[in-house]
């Protein structure tokens, strides 16, 4: 009998959810024209949460116009401080209801409440303040002789792991600029970007300066494709990101990409061990490994091999899975059906490669979709798991025998999004994340975000900057 | 060579774990099990005998009208109170703990700590808990640290030895798991975090890192060696924290008075009050309960 078992601990705060929701264009919400609707899941219970329009082309454009109208018509004209007024109303109202955002994001999503209550909505608040203040000192991110004007209508598609924060990693950088926005978040999670745009309207934001239209990749084709559109910026698969960049090629439209990855991280024999393990947990668990940047692919220096495989063993069987609105899960519902069978097919190439699989050995929920938090241990460069993003929660280890070899398996991917160094060696942490090819290297730590911090990709991770001022020129001309 | 520590991500775990949610029946079974792993503890100038047999009835009934509550595991107390504790628990469960080796500094020589050592057994004391040198850790003499640990556990014989290390005083988290190892090495039966007599007590970080030395320790030795954390923890919330970072380092079986203590005085009078609002559903006043 278990002698200390935690009692279920839900978090017991209701996130408003309408039956059904319209688009929302030019600051109305409006039925899509040719009526048609989908529904978003709970994944974790795989219950429909409510009806979402798809925006057809049709839709698109009206969402566009409206953006381009409220451009020309309020936005580019008003005064810097005037927007920030705005953009400060924005993050008051998301940190006012951030725990019904947390709860909305987690049940859309699968997220475990403590990661949508402590990471995605603070973040995403926080953004919004950081690009608020940015506002009226927009001369002091140009260089030399560059003037800080807005580009125009800029289309953003953020992807389903974040819902909330990659909007606010893209719409409040736009905002701030006098830029005006079409946002289409994904087709699994649209819920807390309609949430968004009840904020911007109650915050009295111009109608039209930001609309959000859901449906599914053909929407977000639609408005890749729009002629009226300036600027798309793009979270996703490095599938779609090359596909949007063949779409925009010549069209003086201008792109910024954040797309894949399969992170090294990498850890020394002199590492801090446990704290490595942390690091390790965090990397590939964190949002059930639904992270671009999650440090799937761990390179251990071979002499501690071994330990490393011991401690992460046993530090995998304590991870909580199961409620996602439970405060003590740590591991809550991969985000669709469709993804989860991705993960099972990947998983399933590893075994068959000669991989050996360790898994945490606890039961799970009869509904839903969920995977256990997964490690693979025998892994070679060459198998599918040590090359393919598999935005899961499963972690393939190598090894490597000096710091020559490690460097050199790190970047031998075609990705380079994010790396992590642990190492009690502060000269050899410095001296191996400048070989590293990859757009944020953490020494000692991994997954730390801030809204000053700048972070894109090399490669086929992408290209441009979100976060801080680098963020910022991305949504200026000069 | 003991493994060092990161004090950012050690402290961003220890962090999370402090932010378990326990409530209801976990909230119920964590309350007793913190009772029943407690070192009720008295160390203090004006401690008397009449002191000490109050506290002994509180250890052995914490609440008499909750009968479910368990006595606690031991009243710690100065060795020359030891024999007022013994009389007044004799034939009970709960154990006699007396704090030796000129506590709480550990400025003395190694005759006068084990003459301490030996008239706390003497006057009957179940468990000793010592300080070891920091003064001689901070200087780098480690092997003399070692040797005096070894020398007192040679002094205790059956009689169970906790190691205080008044982390403290020791300045990093890695001299808290570089002196934890070192107990540990030396045949510590429990490594313990401080005397209560320093600024800073016993913390969740510093929890945390004596917990991995120990399951480190068990995985190389086989040998289980226990955590009193002490000092500081003076609500349920805290209490319940620690029994978080026991069951999540070490495991659930470490969950036991034989492997995990709770040094406190004003902690229980708190989980009582607790363990009643769970039960009726409302808070008592601190009248309801007896004092001491």
């Amino acid at each position: 009998m278990a002698i200390f078992e935690y009692a279920p601990a839900p978090e017991t705060v209701k996130a408003p959810i309408r039956e059904q929701y319209g688009l929302f264009i030019d600051g109305k919400w409006i039925a899509p024209r040719d009526g048609r609707y989908f529904d978003t899941v709970n994944p974790a219970t795989e219950e429909t949460l409510a009806r979402v329009a798809y925006a057809g082309d049709e839709d698109v454009d009206r969402a566009v116009r409206a953006a381009r109208k409220a451009y020309d018509k309020y936005w580019r004209r008003m005064r810097p401080a005037d927007r920030a007024k705005y953009v400060y109303r924005i993050a008051r109202a998301i940190t006012e209801r951030s725990r019904e955002l947390a709860v909305l994001e987690t049940i859309d999503g699968g997220k475990p409440i403590k990661e949508s209550r402590d990471f995605d909505i603070p973040l995403s608040a926080a953004h919004f303040f950081y690009y608020a203040g940015w506002a009226d000192k927009l001369e002091w991110a140009m260089r030399a002789g560059e003037e800080p004007n807005p580009i125009g209508v800029a289309g953003q598609i953020v992807p389903w792991n974040f819902p909330l924060l990659m909007a606010a990693w893209k719409v409040a950088p736009a905002l701030a600029c006098g830029n005006t926005i079409v946002l289409k978040p994904a087709e699994t999670t649209p819920l807390t970007a309609l949430a968004l745009a009840q904020i911007a309207a109650e915050a009295d934001l111009p109608p039209g300066v930001l609309n959000v239209i859901t449906g599914d990749g053909a929407t977000g084709a639609a408005l890749v494709g729009h002629p009226d559109v300036d600027k798309i910026a793009f979270t996703g698969s490095t599938e779609v990101g090359k596909a949007i960049q063949r779409s925009t090629a010549g069209s003086g439209k201008r792109l910024t990409l954040e797309l894949g990855g399969k992170a090294a991280h990498i850890v020394f024999a002199d590492a801090p061990m446990d704290q490595a393990i942390e690091g390790i947990v965090n990397g590939i668990y964190f949002n059930q490994g639904h992270v671009c940047c999650a440090g799937s692919r761990l390179l251990v220096e071979e002499s501690v091999h071994e330990q490393i495989v011991v401690r992460l063993t046993d530090r995998i069987q304590t991870l909580r899975l199961g409620d996602p609105l439970d405060k003590n899960t740590d591991v809550g519902a991969i985000n669709s059906k469709m993804q989860l069978d991705k993960i099972k097919e990947l998983v399933g190439s590893g075994i068959d490669e000669g991989a050996i699989l360790v898994q945490q050995s606890c039961a799970l929920p009869e509904r839903g979709y969920f995977f256990p938090a997964s490690f693979f241990t025998n892994v070679q460069q060459s198998h599918r798991i040590a090359r393919e993003e598999i935005f899961g929660p499963v972690l393939s280890i190598l090894t490597f025998r000096t710091p020559e070899e490690a460097v050199e398996k790190a970047n031998n991917t075609p990705y380079g999004l994010s790396a992590g160094i642990w190492t009690d060696k502060g000269s050899k942490n410095m001296y191996i994340a400048q070989y590293l090819r990859a757009g944020v290297v953490w020494c000692n730590t991994f997954n730390q975000f801030d809204p000053s911090s700048p972070f894109g990709g090399f490669r086929e991770s992408g290209f441009g900057r979100e976060g801080g001022v680098h963020g910022l020129r991305e949504y200026l001309a000069h | 060579m003991s493994v060092t520590v990161d004090a950012v991500m050690l402290e961003a775990r220890a962090g999370s774990l402090a932010k378990r949610s326990i409530k209801t029946t976990a909230k119920v079974a964590g309350i007793r099990l913190a009772i029943g792993c407690m070192d009720l503890t008295t160390l203090e100038g004006k401690d008397s005998e009449g002191r000490i047999r109050s506290l002994c009835a509180k250890a052995l009934h914490p609440a008499p009208h909750l009968p479910d509550v368990p006595s606690v595991a031991a009243v710690c107390v100065y060795p020359n109170l030891v024999l007022a504790a013994k009389e007044a628990l004799r034939g009970t469960s709960v154990k006699v703990a007396s704090v030796a080796t000129a506590f709480p500094s550990g400025q003395s020589s190694m005759e006068v700590k084990l003459a301490d050592t030996a008239a706390a057994i003497a006057a009957g004391a179940d468990e000793i808990d010592m300080v070891i040198d920091r003064g001689a850790f901070l200087a780098g003499h480690y092997r003399a640290v070692y040797d005096e640990i070894v020398a007192i556990k040679a002094a205790c014989g059956s009689v169970h030895l906790k190691v205080i290390l008044e982390t403290g005083e020791l300045g990093s988290y890695d001299a808290v798991r570089r002196a934890s190892d070192l107990a540990l090495e030396a045949g510590a039966d429990f490594i313990k975090t401080s005397t209560g007599k320093v600024g800073t007590n016993a913390t969740f970080p510093v929890a945390v890192t004596m917990c991995e030395a120990i399951r480190d320790y068990a995985r190389r030795t086989g040998r289980r060696a226990g955590l009193k954390v002490a000092g500081g923890v003076r609500n349920t919330k805290q209490a319940m924290t620690y029994l978080v970072i026991i069951k999540e380092t070490l495991g659930e079986s470490w969950l036991t008075p034989d492997l995990f203590r709770i040094g406190a005085s004003s902690l229980l009078d708190d989980l009582l009050m607790q363990y009643e609002k769970q039960l009726t559903g409302h808070y008592a006043g601190r009248d309801y309960f007896p004092m001491d």
